[in-house]
């Protein structure tokens, strides 16, 4: 049983210098078979172990990740969380997100650091004018909370914002979605681990899968660096990796893998307490609790598994951020990095079962991940449990791209996918 | 970010370049024989390799040519490049 962690524990442990923390979670060596085992350490991953565990009482199962947990993307995110998708499916998936999101930091007893402090999206042509108008109004109709702003109202709502009538895109007005925010991505890996050991899932780090052994058309067990480890359901959550563990498995993917980039700043006082997204320029931003800049920029147009991406694509987006916010103009970028996003033609994630009996599949999540994690993992181990999809991500099956019945959100979120 | 040699106009900054993705997918030549199984392989499963990928690249802003380019994922290093209709000279 783990130690509650609250305002006495950490005065206790103040007194001992920090030194008596008990530790998060485990370091096991892995079993011979498992109920189901998880491919991926990263946010998803742990939230799908967490809620197998908790929700379906499967808790003879492990997750196995090739570095350490919560190092792939999910440590390289702009940790932005909204649900004002367009279409019903999306936004029934991301809502029911960041309703748990609304109570994450409580039920794990970890602080997420979960901020509702808003999304801004805004607005440079007509044509923007039209489809966030619309989108806000969709979103009001399946119970989303969302707002247009005028120009005016979007200067009150960020007064850095330059809404000057002569710049290259003006700002013609914006939506805004109050009860979204960001949360520390960390502590949501950490948070969801700690949770998941808790009620006995092995977490082994520094295990690599390198192949997944089937017996015709159903999965025995999974090849890894630490042996075999024989196991009837696979659940796969390695995003921009999926096509590389479905290509052990024997399957394709209608994926393809490309950098997307992110930087920060050096750390100043605080200047922006929301988050403001701009699609037509490319350019987001917020603000961290230690005070960097936390800005995304765009993919390469390339498939690639650097980690890098390219520098063009960095001063695009800051070209954009400093046109729209000249009073950046002298902050000094601190870092920038890349993560490998796994990108579906329709720009939306895939949560299903596969035409190999024993394997699940979730991956697809491309450039906006992270705000999904709780619900994602909810949904996914609720199809892996029940194999049966749950009836929020029967929509996002991998058979959408035979029957055509797709969930197109590459133009209608009007964010960056 | 890396260099491109197009074989008409010679070594660019990719950055003039545009990818057309995988190479080699090869356009059904039965369009109503198709399953639509066949359909969702042809249109939207790729290979997505991490490691040695063949695809398709145009250089938009210069010659506007398309042509096969042979790129290792993992590390973004160019192998070969060759013209549309060419044999890919590496396996």
């Amino acid at each position: 049983m783990k130690n509650k962690y609250s305002i006495f524990s950490l005065i206790k442990n103040a007194f001992s210098g920090h030194e008596n923390w008990q530790r998060a979670w485990r370091d096991p060596e892995p079993k011979k078979e498992y109920d189901a085992i998880i491919i991926g350490g990263g946010g998803h991953g742990l939230a799908t172990a967490y809620y197998l565990a908790k929700k379906h009482k499967m808790t003879n199962i492990a997750l196995v990740e090739k570095g350490w947990i919560g190092g792939g993307n999910t440590g390289r995110n702009t940790t932005i969380i909204r649900s004002n998708y367009l279409w019903d499916a999306s936004a029934g998936l991301y809502d029911h997100a960041l309703k748990i999101w609304e109570g994450l930091s409580q039920e794990l007893n970890y602080n997420v650091m979960f901020s509702q402090r808003g999304v801004m999206n805004l607005a440079h042509n007509l044509q923007d004018v039209r489809d966030l108008k619309r989108r806000t109004h969709a979103n009001r109709l399946n119970g989303i909370d969302a707002v247009w702003l005028n120009t005016e109202e979007v200067k009150k709502f960020c007064p850095i914002i330059n809404t000057s009538p002569s710049i290259r895109y003006p700002v013609l007005g914006g939506t805004l979605q109050r009860r979204a925010g960001t949360a520390r991505h960390d502590a949501v890996a950490w948070g969801y681990a700690r949770g998941a050991d808790e009620m006995g899932v092995d977490i082994i780090q520094n295990c690599e899968v390198k192949g997944i052994k089937r017996n015709g058309d159903t999965v025995e067990g999974i090849e890894t660096t630490k042996g075999f480890i024989k196991t009837k359901k696979i659940g796969v959550v390695a995003a921009g990796h999926s096509s590389v563990i479905a290509n052990m498995a024997g399957i394709r993917l209608p994926l393809e893998s490309k950098p997307l980039q992110a930087l920060v700043s050096e750390p100043v006082k605080p200047i922006i307490d929301t988050v403001v997204m701009s699609n037509a320029v490319h350019a987001y931003v917020s603000q961290s609790d230690k005070g960097e800049l936390v800005i995304g920029a765009g993919t390469d147009s390339y498939v690639s598994y650097t980690q890098k991406g390219s520098h063009n694509i960095v001063e695009e987006t800051l070209r954009a951020i400093l046109e729209l916010y000249p009073i950046f103009s002298r902050m000094k970028m601190l870092r920038q990095w890349g993560g490998i996003v796994d990108i579906c033609p329709d720009a939306s994630p895939i949560i299903s079962k596969t035409q190999v009996k024993g394997l699940y599949i979730n991956c697809g999540w491309g450039t906006g991940g992270f705000k999904a994690t709780p619900g994602s993992g909810d949904l996914f181990a609720h199809t892996i449990a029940n194999d049966e999809p749950h009836k929020l991500n029967a929509a996002f099956n991998l058979n959408r791209f035979v029957s055509g019945d797709l969930v197109d959100e590459h133009g209608a979120a009007a964010v960056a996918h | 970010m890396f260099i491109i040699n197009c074989p008409y106009c010679g070594e660019r900054d990719q950055t003039e370049f545009s990818c057309g993705g995988e190479a080699h997918i090869e356009r059904p030549k039965q369009p109503t024989e198709l399953s639509d199984d066949q359909w969702a392989e042809y249109l939207f499963m790729r290979k997505n390799i991490k490691g040695i990928q063949f695809e398709r690249w145009n250089h938009i802003h210069g010659c506007r040519k398309w042509f096969n380019v042979v790129r290792d994922t993992s590390n973004d290093k160019i192998h070969a490049v060759y013209k549309m209709g060419e044999r890919p000279p590496i396996k």
